[in-house]
């Protein structure tokens, strides 16, 4: 029987092993099971509170992490940035302890600072995950990409996957790559020159400026968002150039004419980073990858909660 | 822990399967609308003996069955040095309406049967459920939850531990009782 994780917070998939992430994997199949019931819900997290701190906007990863909260029947507190005393002046330790001597035990967080979740778990007795830090790392949606991958190929040891797309502002792709190669996979990144880092190669992974011949090396193609709104300067001339030269369309899957899996971590600009027909097609598992979420994260929350043992219990 | 001494095994412990299958026969003349659940991991393995012993006395093809597995439902979550992996529930069925049997090798404290209710009703609202259990160490309850069906009896004290031996292959099962090595000595 596995001994748990090795962590007690999830600040990144850098952090943690091959062996945390099969076993988180191994915990959202049987979660998997557990949404997918009439009665969605179990009470494995009844005494345990949750504080959802979102210092950026998010809709899918906030809503996922509190369904997933709700149905292991955690107390869940939510706090967006806008709407509180962060615009007065407070700091970031300040908040959050306030917030921590409401008696919270696990605190999720998205920030906008790379390493914010890292300074946390150095000041505050709480279980910290990392939904979200700058351009940094966003493990739960590497976990979440790695359970889909699965689901649709099996074991992805030895499996390529190319991630497409603006890679230097993408938390994603570095979680992804992170991810992939724990379990063995070969990466590839593919996108403009402007927007893939300039030391990538020495993570390991492939570099490439070739959409189409990316896709027809690949097993599975994880295509992310361009992100303009963290884009100071302009790193593409326009959306319709990077359309024209990196955006996945029906004709290029129809030319390879071979079973490919095309993933999306949302949200999508439909016509940018690929076209309607082929988010909507049956190479795409963009919706089982917001399904699979709610499991993965139901399984993070569930083994980082083990860790935190009951003040006074006797085992 | 040392070796631990067999208080039930072969041709006794084959009679006494038979005898727990006959009581839940004459309880239930229609099995359209029952069904024998066994609790993860080691109440399956018993709840299948039973379900193949009971339709072989009821001439049925087929019994109603299920895998109930209660790790997200315990009360000691946290309290534990490891988190218990999870097994897989198998329950295609609704519960609504339905005489349940739940199947567990040894009653204890009665917390797992505590969870297993609670897990029982995240899939509809039986009519009714009964327990079986093979081995019912009577005087270590914490809770009042009691045995519709037992097999054999164990008045062992607090430290000791009982455990259900299956050998399919050889068809040799057996009740074991372990003292624990504090005690020997």
């Amino acid at each position: 029987m596995s001994n748990g994780l090795s962590t007690e917070h999830l600040l990144g998939i850098k952090y943690i092993t091959a062996d945390d992430i099969r076993l988180i994997l191994d915990t959202a199949k049987t979660f998997k099971d557990v949404i997918n019931r009439p009665i969605k819900k179990v009470p494995s997290l009844r005494d345990v509170t949750i504080a959802n701190l979102f210092f950026e906007n998010s809709t899918r990863t906030r809503i996922s992490f509190e369904l997933a909260e709700k149905r292991l029947s955690a107390d869940v507190v939510n706090f967006s940035a806008s709407s509180s005393s962060v615009k007065k002046g407070e700091t970031l330790l300040d908040t959050v302890q306030n917030i921590l001597s409401m008696k919270v035990d696990m605190v999720v967080m998205r920030h906008p600072a790379p390493g914010a979740h890292h300074f946390l778990s150095q000041h505050i007795d709480a279980n910290i995950i990392n939904a979200g830090d700058g351009t940094h790392e966003h493990p739960s949606q590497a976990l979440l990409d790695a359970y889909s991958m699965q689901e649709q190929v099996g074991d992805l040891n030895g499996k390529k996957v190319v991630i497409v797309g603006d890679i230097t502002h993408s938390r994603v792709a570095l979680s992804n790559i992170h991810c992939l190669q724990k379990l063995g996979a070969k990466v590839r990144v593919c996108g403009p020159p402007t927007l893939i880092p300039k030391h990538l190669s020495a993570l390991g992974v492939e570099v490439s400026y070739d959409i189409e011949d990316s896709l027809r090396w690949c097993d599975i193609a994880n295509v992310l968002r361009i992100q303009l709104e963290r884009q100071d300067i302009k790193y593409i001339p326009s959306l319709r150039e990077y359309a024209k030269y990196y955006g996945v369309n029906k004709d290029m899957l129809d030319r390879l004419d071979k079973d490919i899996v095309i993933m999306h971590p949302g949200p999508i600009n439909r016509g940018v980073e690929m076209t309607s027909d082929v988010a909507d097609s049956e190479h795409s598992i963009i919706l089982d990858q917001v399904e699979n979420g709610v499991a993965v994260r139901m399984a993070i929350l569930y083994l980082l909660a083990s860790k935190r043992k009951k003040t006074g219990a006797t085992s | 822990m040392k070796d631990g001494r067999s208080i039930l095994a072969g041709g006794r412990f084959d009679l006494t399967i038979s005898r727990l299958a006959h009581e839940v026969v004459e309880n239930y003349p229609n099995w359209d609308n029952a069904c024998i659940i066994g609790i993860q991991e080691s109440g399956v393995v018993l709840s299948d003996v039973l379900c193949s012993q009971i339709a072989k006395i009821t001439k049925r093809k087929r019994i109603l069955t299920g895998k109930l597995d209660i790790t997200f439902y315990r009360d000691d979550f946290r309290m534990r040095e490891v988190p218990l992996a999870a097994s897989d529930t198998e329950l295609d069925f609704s519960l609504d309406g339905m005489r349940v049997i739940l199947v567990d090798d040894v009653l204890y404290t009665g917390r797992t049967v505590q969870a297993a209710l609670a897990a029982l009703q995240d899939y509809g609202r039986p009519a009714q459920v009964e327990l079986l259990s093979l081995v019912d160490r009577r005087f270590v309850r914490h809770l009042p939850i009691e045995a519709d069906y037992v097999g054999i009896t164990v008045d062992a004290i607090n430290d000791s531990y009982v455990k259900v031996s299956w050998d399919q292959e050889a068809g040799d099962h057996s009740v074991i009782l372990y003292h624990n090595q504090s005690q020997q000595s």
